[in-house]
């Protein structure tokens, strides 16, 4: 059985339920108790889990991240809610220089069981400094999982996997996807890390992306099959891990590929699927990898300006075209 | 042994107009001359008027979340009145007032919340910096600044602004420290304006004043009503000097109040009460300066109705020029992310297509622009 409900909620639901199931998880961040979050994503949580669980910070990203790392080490399994990914930046010693270390530094003694959690990546006209895809610059860093899903039920399956994860997981949510409704169980399940999905079955060229860009290639695929191009379009779900064996599977069939991710180029899982397509596919390959991204600028403010600068639906098709030689 | 007392403190507290009009003479003597409060008292008031049309544009779809400065103009704008032309203004997103006496153009303002970032690029020789949105950031600048200004031997210093809520963050009490440390001329002004978004102050600061953080780091502070006009000034004039003369940094708190929403994004009405509003109503800035200009027979009603007209013509010209500035060109995202714009970038340019580095762009139509 499922029912529709918003990205948002299924976030909140996955939230809930585990911490009815476990004392030890917490959530902390900016207005996450007597405002249910900026975005309303812990609506009513203050109510159901009381002050001690959920827990309005000072605008002290460091702090509250730090914190939460000395917490793991008594046993507690912290959720931090940034407002914005963007805002992690001012945590960046805790979360990419504790958080996935200490368990190496202290020989497996101290693991840091916890949810960072946030909005992630660009398209709601916040500027630059406000606007950043941080799967890019975070997922070079070992000992961190990273999640990005693109659908509610992904949302909430993935949310409760992360929250029971002993590792530190970055969990990249959408601002814009939050109120995006779609289908999802009643009842109680969890998605295993590592583990893309087709979310469109093709034979031409295989598609892969994450998190907010998926729907674009959908979109795309949708157009390009008008042309009689049939792609099949993969869903990546974690970036870390990466699911590679679901990609040279479909690229093997396909034999061409487009990677789609929304952070910058260089240095990025784009670039990282490339390398590693290229790899495995070498002999697959009709051509090389096409890869769409944002352009290699700081965020625009302006509306079309964001536009042109991320990847969409358009872009996804003339690459492609392209690579498919239908140009 | 007897215990002594290490430290012994006292932060002062500066009110020289309040709300019921009293004034205290001898603070407030020979500090704002008369013919400055009507000039000062009416930028006050458009600046209120922004505010009003500000939220009815962004209610109707023609601007972006804008943030109101509603209640706290006293703020902003004394400091810029007491500070030299070419002293930085290093400011967050709550001092339209004092921007706006600096000479920044009020379409700038609305450019900027109306989605375009050109809006933000202030001409630099009025002294201001970007409006910066990741809270806490500007006040390192500000202390980057001020040092750079020092160490090149002027006598210029810097004003930084700041919520009570951007207290809490590293920058914060690192930039107090080097400036302390390092005798660097900045103001760190902030305005305590009760709330973060939808967090009182309690949470981000239990001491009983915001000022005395700045004890902790050996910077002199002051605590003031930020809605006095007079006292913001006076404060000013001491930290002014003791940074001019001295290159010691103030610490300055203005006590004051978010009358309006955090932006227009949210509904403060979902997390205070109407009473405290009310209250704080009653200590609006614009309206004891009303009153003592009555009383100094500076103003009457007459000229009040035809600021107000005026406000409104003012604020309706600036919303005017706003929305007919010309829209950015798409391939202006190219322009500054480098001093000069690298072969990579220039490609992407040219063929304003964003895929993978070191691709040949002949691979895809180069004439293609992308759909908005
Ligand atoms: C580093 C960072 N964290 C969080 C935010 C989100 N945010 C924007 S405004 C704000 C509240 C700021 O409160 P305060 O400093 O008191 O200024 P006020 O808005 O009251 O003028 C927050 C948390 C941000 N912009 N930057
Ligand atoms: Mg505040």
């Amino acid at each position: 059985m499922t029912r529709v409900i918003e990205y948002r909620d299924a976030l909140n639901e996955a939230m809930s339920e585990e911490m009815r199931r476990d004392q030890r998880v917490m959530l902390l961040g900016e207005e996450v108790a007597e405002y249910d979050g900026a975005y309303k994503v812990s609506r009513g949580m203050l109510e159901e889990f009381g002050a001690q669980r959920i827990i309005d910070t000072p605008i002290s990203e460091s702090g509250f991240s730090g914190m939460a790392i000395g917490a793991t080490m008594v046993g507690l399994r912290p959720i931090v809610e940034f407002m914005s990914w963007s805002f992690s930046l001012v945590a960046a010693d805790p979360i990419l220089n504790n958080a996935p270390k200490m368990l190496y530094m202290s020989g497996g003694q101290f693991g840091c069981p916890i949810v960072f959690r946030g909005n992630d990546g660009a398209g709601g006209q916040l500027g630059s400094t406000h606007s950043w895809c941080v799967e890019g610059l975070y997922s070079n860093v070992p000992g961190m999982k990273m999640v990005i899903p693109a659908f509610p039920a992904d949302a909430k399956g993935l949310m409760k996997t992360a929250i029971r994860d002993d590792d530190p997981v970055f969990f990249l949510e959408s601002e814009r996807l939050l109120s995006f409704k779609d289908e999802v169980p009643e009842e109680e399940y969890l998605i295993p890390f590592g583990q893309a999905l087709v979310r469109r079955p093709g034979t031409d060229c295989t598609i892969v992306s994450f998190g907010r860009p998926v729907h674009f290639c959908l979109e795309a695929a949708e157009e390009l099959a008008k042309e009689g191009i049939s792609c099949e379009v993969i869903d990546g779900r974690t970036i870390r891990p990466l699911d590679i064996d679901t990609i040279v599977e479909s690229v093997r069939k396909t034999n061409y590929l487009v990677v789609v991710d929304q952070s910058w180029s260089f240095g990025s899982p784009g670039s990282e699927i490339a390398a590693q397509v290229h790899q495995h596919c070498f002999d697959d390959l009709d051509n090389a990898v096409a890869r769409v991204h944002s352009a290699d600028v700081p965020t625009p403010y302006a509306v079309e300006l964001e536009q042109a600068y991320l990847p969409n639906a358009h872009r996804i098709c003339e690459a492609v075209r392209a690579v498919t030689y239908t140009a | 042994m007897p215990i002594t007392k290490a430290l012994e403190t006292q932060i002062d507290h500066i009110s020289i107009l309040d709300e019921h009009g009293n004034f205290d003479e001898e603070l407030g003597a020979g500090l704002i001359p008369d013919e400055d409060l009507v000039k000062l008292y009416e930028h006050m008031m458009i600046c209120r008027q922004l505010d009003e049309v500000a939220f009815k544009l962004q209610r109707s779809g023609r601007m972006g979340t804008y943030p109101q400065n509603m209640g706290q103009e006293a703020t902003s704008l004394g400091a810029a009145y007491m500070l030299d032309p070419a002293d930085w203004m290093v400011t967050c997103y709550r001092e339209n007032c004092g921007l706006f006496w600096r000479g920044l153009p009020m379409e700038k303002i609305l450019q900027h919340w109306m989605g375009d970032e050109r809006g933000n690029q202030i001409e630099r020789s009025l002294y201001c910096t970007p409006i910066a949105v990741p809270i806490g950031t500007q006040m390192l600048h500000a202390t980057g600044l001020a040092w750079g200004a020092k160490y090149r031997g002027e006598k210029q210093i810097a004003c930084t602004f700041f919520g009570d809520g951007a207290t809490s963050e590293g920058d914060f009490h690192e930039a107090v420290n080097f400036a302390a440390n390092l005798d660097i001329p900045v103001i760190f002004f902030c305005q305590n304006n009760q709330w973060a978004i939808s967090v009182p102050s309690s949470i981000q600061c239990s001491a009983p004043t915001v000022a005395q953080r700045g004890v902790a780091y050996g910077v002199d502070c002051l605590q003031c009503d930020g809605n006095d006009l007079y006292a913001v000034a006076w404060c000013m004039k001491k930290a002014i000097e003791s940074a001019r003369e001295h290159h010691r940094p103030m610490f300055i708190e203005a006590v004051t109040y978010r009358l309006g929403d955090h932006t227009t994004a949210d509904d403060a009405r979902r997390y205070r009460d109407e009473e405290e509003v009310e209250l704080w109503k009653s200590r609006d800035p614009l309206n004891r300066m009303r009153t003592r200009l009555m009383g100094l027979k500076l103003w009457d009603e007459a000229r009040e109705a035809e600021l107000k007209e005026r406000a409104e013509r003012t604020v309706a010209a600036a919303v005017e020029r706003a929305e007919t500035i010309e829209a950015p060109e798409l391939s202006d995202i190219f322009n500054w992310t480098f001093a000069e714009v690298p072969e990579q970038i220039a490609l992407q340019r040219d063929t304003m297509r964003t895929s993978s580095i070191g691709q040949d762009p002949s691979q895809i139509a180069s004439e293609q622009t992308t759909s908005a």
